[in-house]
């Protein structure tokens, strides 16, 4: 029995004793000179556990008594979420050693979180829930403030970490509730006692209170607070990794409760999760128009991004859960070209962040310009990109599921985001002329930007598979 | 030939690609290699869609050169033209030499110019021909791009503006209809175009917060699609982007955007609204027929004092317009016939006449009508050239522009007289304004001094206007060469809505005597 369990965790497992090994050899030989090594070496482990997930195919396999789950869907999210956590370190080497940031912890951390998030979409219970989610949230509390001499990014740190504690104490207060009132922690039992009857008032309490505290690590409106500081503060590479990796996880694991331990009480929080869903979408429109600060911008506009995942969530139903995938994995490609983007923007050897700085980027360098053109359109969710498509699916889900209302107030949210891609647009392309980025062409970055580039346009013809996989992981969720 | 109208579509893609790959600096050598590319693909793209107007064929009222590939999550890759939509991608191949020939003189950016122009008609000639839903507002939305960036990185004084209010003004429209399509997948099961024209939307009357849709989903549907093809058309009250994106936009754009992608509201009228919707259309005729009258008289008017030649031009368009949705409303032959006539006189007219201004503006670089006065003096060809698209957009018998008028005021005058009666003074009122507009630049004395050097007409101007005004007599004076073609779609398009809309009228019955 424990065998089996050891080999359905085995790649955690994996990661957990490469982290440490890494950790110790760190510490007894070089220290931080084997930083750059040790990121690079990590970002290739990644690649390969996520070919190695990626290909073990086979069923649902349930070790620990239900705790941890090895299905389609966490399969799917957990290749996402370590192809974009490679990606993100593999930008971010340069950067860090440049500010005299890239310290060994650095990718250890990395790791450590990212198997608190494959922990997270692999949770079949409360208390394995908790424990990824904190695995994960105190290694990023910690790489968010990683500049210590910034007050900003300190300042970051310190925001991220609060109101993250309050979010997992209201986590583990709905957690406690429904314990209390189902008298199981893992979701196999809480479903089945969400079947019998109508939710129970103590349920329904602390399934919302579950949800608060997920929303608040998706950062959906109206928990986002803390989003756009720590976006601002945190150094570039790390603010990369906070758009990608573990959004994912944490819609991940939002699907996760909402079906397996709440399956059949969709009507009670599809409701909910379409307020935030909604609210999401019009505040990351709206707030991000008057920001010069592109870090900030990006943290508006992932705010409205999770809005739209968060709509295919909202139908509760199978389509749903596969549109939300699909919107991740197109949402996580783009992102990664966008920071690759911004990575890249030097101003006399100095990194800039506003927005004023991207004039006339198409006369410098026309190519990195057209590169940023398409990926804010597609951001922006103008055809043909591949964002068009994310949302297609998302509102066809949410369609299907009767939410037209919803489907129009996305629609609205995103003519009015679309303005603020459309100013990045603006300053590259019809800008005075006037100082310019310096030409950096850092081959790594500029490779990422590229790539995320052609997947954003020639992803519309054959999609690599993701609809089928989204398909079958949004199947093992909700069946 | 299977593949005809992918080959027609995508070959100035091709070239677009080419032009992007292959093609570096931006010397003398270069930017006419980039003009060449450019002319070729679109040359390429019209001799190859001469085969489709050859053997298509007008009796076989269905979809024809049909292709059909599988695509993403269910949708389909499907293309194909039938007697509404062949001719705007003839319309579209052949304006698109003339368009390139056009910016001859462009120094600004040529290469990214010319890829801009190239991928604009691959991706209008997608939205005639495309079969599916997802696929048409892929091509409809994606012209955005471009046309988007050709206002704002070629245009004039004010293009930022300009270029953000023509995106997100059209933009609002057309998401819009997107949930309408969501909707319509998720009623039919389908995103099939031709499935879709025999499915019947239901047409139950449902309350809103407490106000009734009569027609039902049909009508709800129905003001989805309005809101994109309104704007698109653009229809008044909200066709306040066209003027100042035509006059911030550079000559090319704006032959592009009145001549092609003006039409893509009337095709959309025809393709979607009429037949997928003809309940909720029959509603909202009044609507829309009053709507288009307004629009004729009222930017009529407003045409009369501007002084920008740029804009009169552009609310002349407005008004035309007018006219075409009124021919579709009024749903029969005669009236469809008229419309779809008259959108494609109307390509190759104001297509001419921004031309027209462009000429004088590449020489005197103001589009002020009193910057300018007796040019009859020293540009009798131009004078002449001026001359004639000024009475085929009045509507002189001989040219189009009377055929397409005449076929809808006669459509019109069946249906509704009182608007065939308003319509008909917005004749009038623009020979009053093309005729002013033309006596105060072109007759009188020369005698502006910065007026006193300009040259007339180069060949390559001429070369440019002759096939726009061979064009413009031969359909005046043989309109046969289209109205065959489109005759027995339209003919079937309108039976099919009348019968669809005739079903509905005794329900309806039904339904007052119960309640």
């Amino acid at each position: 029995m424990i065998s089996q369990d050891i080999s359905t965790v085995l790649p955690e497992l994996l990661l957990a004793i490469f982290a440490m090994a890494s950790l110790l050899f760190a510490v007894y030989t070089s220290k931080d000179k084997i930083a750059p090594t040790l990121t690079y070496v990590t970002a290739g482990v990644f690649v390969v556990v996520a070919l190695w997930i990626g290909t073990m195919g086979g069923g649902a396999q349930v070790a620990f008594n239900g705790a941890f789950v090895d299905d389609a869907f966490a399969r799917f999210a957990k290749v996402v979420i370590l192809l974009s956590g490679a990606a993100v370190l593999v930008m971010s080497k340069e950067y860090m050693l440049r500010l005299n940031l890239l310290r060994f912890e650095f990718p250890v951390l990395v790791v450590l979180c990212t198997i608190g998030m494959m922990m997270m979409v692999s949770s079949g219970d409360l208390m394995s829930l908790y424990m990824g989610l904190e695995l994960q949230s105190l290694s990023l509390y910690v790489i968010a403030s990683l500049r210590r001499d910034s007050a900003k990014s300190s300042e970051a740190g310190l925001k991220y970490f609060v109101l993250g504690a309050l979010s997992s104490g209201l986590l583990l207060y709905g957690s406690s509730l429904t314990y209390g009132f189902a008298g199981t922690t893992t979701f196999s039992g809480i479903i089945e006692v969400a079947s019998h009857s109508h939710l129970s008032l103590g349920m329904l309490f602390g399934l919302v209170f579950i949800v608060a505290g997920l929303a608040f690590k998706v950062s959906a409106a109206p928990f986002h607070m803390w989003t756009p500081d720590v976006y601002e503060g945190a150094p570039t590479p790390i603010t990369a990794f906070f758009a990608t990796a573990p959004k994912v996880a944490a819609m991940g694991l939002f699907a996760r409760v909402a079906h397996d331990a709440f399956g059949h009480a969709v009507s009670d929080w599809s409701q909910i999760v379409a307020l935030l869903a909604v609210i999401s979408m019009f505040l990351g429109a709206i707030a991000a128009i008057g920001q010069r600060n592109i870090k900030r911008l990006m943290a508006y506009s992932s705010i409205a991004h999770m809005g739209f995942a968060l709509m295919g969530l909202a139908a509760g139903t199978e389509v749903g859960v596969q549109a939300m995938l699909i919107y991740m994995a197109i949402y996580v490609t783009m992102n990664v070209g966008t920071f690759a983007f911004i990575l890249s923007m030097e101003k006399d050897g100095r990194s800039v962040t506003d927005i004023n700085a991207l004039n006339q980027l198409a006369k410098q360098n026309p190519a990195k310009a057209i590169c940023v053109l398409i990926l804010m359109f597609s951001l922006a969710g103008v055809p043909p990109m591949i964002g068009f498509f994310g949302k297609y699916a998302v509102l066809t889900a949410a369609v299907d599921a009767g939410l037209i209302w919803l489907a129009i107030a996305a629609v609205i949210a995103s003519v009015i985001g679309a303005f603020y891609y459309l100013r990045i647009v603006y300053f590259m392309w019809f800008g005075k002329d006037g100082d310019t980025l310096d030409d950096n062409s850092n081959a790594v970055l500029w490779g990422l930007l590229v790539a995320s580039t052609v997947l954003t346009v020639i992803g519309t013809a054959p999609f690599f598979g993701i609809e089928g996989a989204a398909a079958a992981a949004a199947q093992a969720l909700v069946n | 030939m299977e593949n005809l109208l992918s080959i027609v579509t995508f070959i100035p893609m091709l070239g677009a690609i080419v032009l992007a790959l292959f093609l570096r600096g931006d010397d003398e050598m270069a930017q006419r290699n980039a003009k060449y590319v450019a002319l070729i693909a679109t040359a390429a793209s019209f001799v190859f869609s001469i085969a489709i107007f050859t053997n298509f064929d007008p009796n076989n009222t269905g979809m024809q050169f049909v292709e059909e590939r599988d695509w993403i999550m269910g949708l389909k890759y499907k293309m194909g033209v039938d007697g509404i939509s062949v001719l705007f991608v003839m319309l579209t191949t052949f304006l698109m030499p003339i368009v390139i020939l056009s910016c001859w003189g462009v120094t600004n950016r040529v290469k990214d110019y010319m890829i801009a122009f190239l991928l604009l008609e691959t991706l209008m000639l997608g939205v005639f021909c495309a079969l599916d839903l997802i696929l048409f507002y892929v091509f409809f939305e994606a012209g955005l791009i471009p046309m988007f960036l050709i206002i704002g990185i070629w245009g004039g004084a004010n293009r930022i503006y300009a270029s953000f209010k023509f995106f997100l003004y059209t933009f609002i429209g057309s998401v819009l209809m997107l949930v309408a399509m969501v909707m319509m997948y998720v009623d039919a099961g389908t995103t099939d175009i031709p499935t879709l024209l025999t499915h019947t939307f239901a047409t139950e009357t449902f309350s809103i917060a407490g106000i009734h849709v009569v027609g039902g989903l049909q009508t709800m549907m129905f003001l989805a699609f309005f809101a994109s093809f309104a704007v698109k058309m653009p229809m008044w009250p909200v066709h306040t982007w066209l003027p100042d994106a035509h006059v911030q936009a550079p000559t090319a754009g704006s032959v592009i955007l009145a001549a092609i992608l003006l039409k893509m509201g009337g095709y959309g009228f025809l393709r979607f609204s009429l037949p997928m919707f003809p309940v909720g259309a029959d509603i909202l005729t009044p609507l829309v027929l009053w709507m288009s009258a307004i629009a004729i008289v009222y930017t009529s008017l407003v045409a009369l004092v501007q002084e920008d030649m740029k804009k009169l031009i552009a609310y002349s368009s407005v008004a035309h317009m007018g006219y075409v949705t009124m021919g579709i409303f009024a749903a029969n032959q005669q009236g469809v016939d008229g419309a779809i006539f008259q959108m494609i006189s109307h390509g190759f007219i104001s297509g001419a006449l921004f031309l027209c201004v462009g000429v004088i503006y590449d020489r005197m670089h103001t589009r002020d009508i009193d910057a300018y006065g007796g040019l009859v003096n020293k540009m009798p060809a131009y004078a002449l050239v001026f001359m004639f698209f000024t009475m085929a957009n009045v509507g002189l018998p001989g040219t189009s522009g009377f055929i397409g008028e005449f076929l809808v005021l006669m459509g019109i005058f069946q249906v509704n007289t009182w608007v065939a009666a308003v319509a008909t003074s917005g004749v009038i009122l623009s020979a009053a304004y093309g005729l002013w507009l033309y006596r105060r630049v072109v007759m009188g004395d020369l005698i502006k001094e910065s007026l006193k050097s300009i040259k007339d007409m180069t060949k390559l101007e001429r070369g440019i206007f002759a096939p726009l005004i061979f064009m413009t007599l031969l359909l005046g004076v043989y309109p046969s060469l289209v109205l065959d073609i489109i005759g027995p779609s339209v003919e079937a398009l309108t039976h099919n809505y009348h019968a669809a809309v005739d079903a509905f009228a005794p329900m309806e019955a039904v339904e007052t005597t119960t309640h």
